[in-house]
């Protein structure tokens, strides 16, 4: 069965395990979420919920917003998402989604926005290699040549320097350590995208 | 930053002696064998205490049948029985990799007056 919820990533540190072998984790504060909304297959095409996550003050919010919470008295979110879930006709309206629906040991792919990192060269941006630093060189850490000189012309797609991160990037087949329902942690094995404190949806692997 | 705190001083261990790089030590170490587990002690020289927190480590060095050995445990594994200090050494730096390149009587660390 799918499952999936939207969380909050804390950061990261070390864990022990049974052996005493040192797991490397992420800490994500995941939920609990609560069902805001349905989407129907009937009504908008496909079976999705929409759930909100971290409760503000209404006050925070635009009144379009704050009407959409209203309508079904879940409360107010400073976060809204949909999770594409086949069984969404299972969840209520108002129902909450916990950290729980995760046990260690659980495979996961888990979703963010990578950091930006601004306008950056070809070396960082997309592994070129870098020209020598020394004897006499000028040539350190520039692209290079573009094209061949019978095309006359840069073709599409060429990589250049440009803006790297902020993007919507997915981990696939990450491990969960451990959960801690009363505090809504998941421990996840290995990085995250994304900044401390950025919002990251998490749900069971798909290729695994 | 206290969620993760928290995590971390949940792991910490407090039954830790105070000790310090130059000092020697006997690590009872937890060791699975067969199915079966025992503690095996391992003594040394402390040449290095790195990192803070749960993630602090520190190296125990000795020299057996004539091959230094170097070995690192988590401070905080809980691999780890118990530690035990021997001796005070007194020495003037952190990191006392420079007794890799002794031995015999130059690798001595003197003791000391506590």
């Amino acid at each position: 069965m799918k499952k999936a919820i939207i969380g909050k990533k804390v950061g990261m540190t070390q864990i022990f395990g049974e052996k005493g072998e040192v797991y490397p984790v992420t800490v994500i504060e995941a939920g609990p979420c609560v069902v805001v909304q349905k989407k129907t297959e009937d009504h908008d095409g496909y079976s999705a919920v929409q759930v909100g996550f971290s409760p503000v003050n209404e006050k925070k919010l635009t009144k379009p917003e704050a009407g959409h919470f209203k309508k079904n008295q879940t409360g107010f979110f400073r976060y809204v998402k949909e999770l594409r879930l086949e069984d969404a006709g299972n969840y209520q309206v108002g129902q909450e989604i916990k950290a729980d629906i995760f046990a260690p040991g659980e495979v996961v792919d888990i979703t963010g926005t990578s950091r930006g990192k601004g306008f950056a060269g070809g070396i960082k941006r997309h592994n070129f290699k870098r020209g020598p630093m020394a004897h006499g060189s000028k040539y350190h850490r520039r692209v290079g040549s573009l094209q061949s000189r019978d095309a006359s012309r840069v073709f599409k797609g060429r990589r250049m320097p440009g803006r790297l991160g902020g993007d919507r990037v997915t981990v696939l087949n990450l491990s969960v350590v451990r959960v801690d329902p009363e505090k809504n942690l998941l421990l996840i094995k290995g990085a995250v995208p994304g900044a401390t404190g950025s919002l990251v949806s998490i749900r069971n692997a798909t290729k695994s | 930053m206290d969620i993760i705190r928290t995590i971390e001083q949940a792991q910490m261990r407090n039954d830790i002696p105070a000790f310090a790089p130059g000092d020697t030590v006997r690590v009872h170490v937890k060791v699975i064998e067969g199915g079966r587990e025992r503690i095996q002690a391992y003594e040394g020289i402390v040449i290095n205490r790195k990192s803070g927190g749960v993630s602090e480590t520190f190296t125990v060095r000795r020299v057996s049948y004539g091959v230094g050995v170097e070995r690192t445990f988590p401070l905080h594994s809980p691999r780890i029985d118990h530690i035990e200090v021997l001796r005070h050494g007194r020495v003037r730096r952190a990191k006392l990799y420079y007794l890799r390149g002794l031995r015999g009587k130059a690798a001595r660390i003197r003791e000391k007056r506590v």
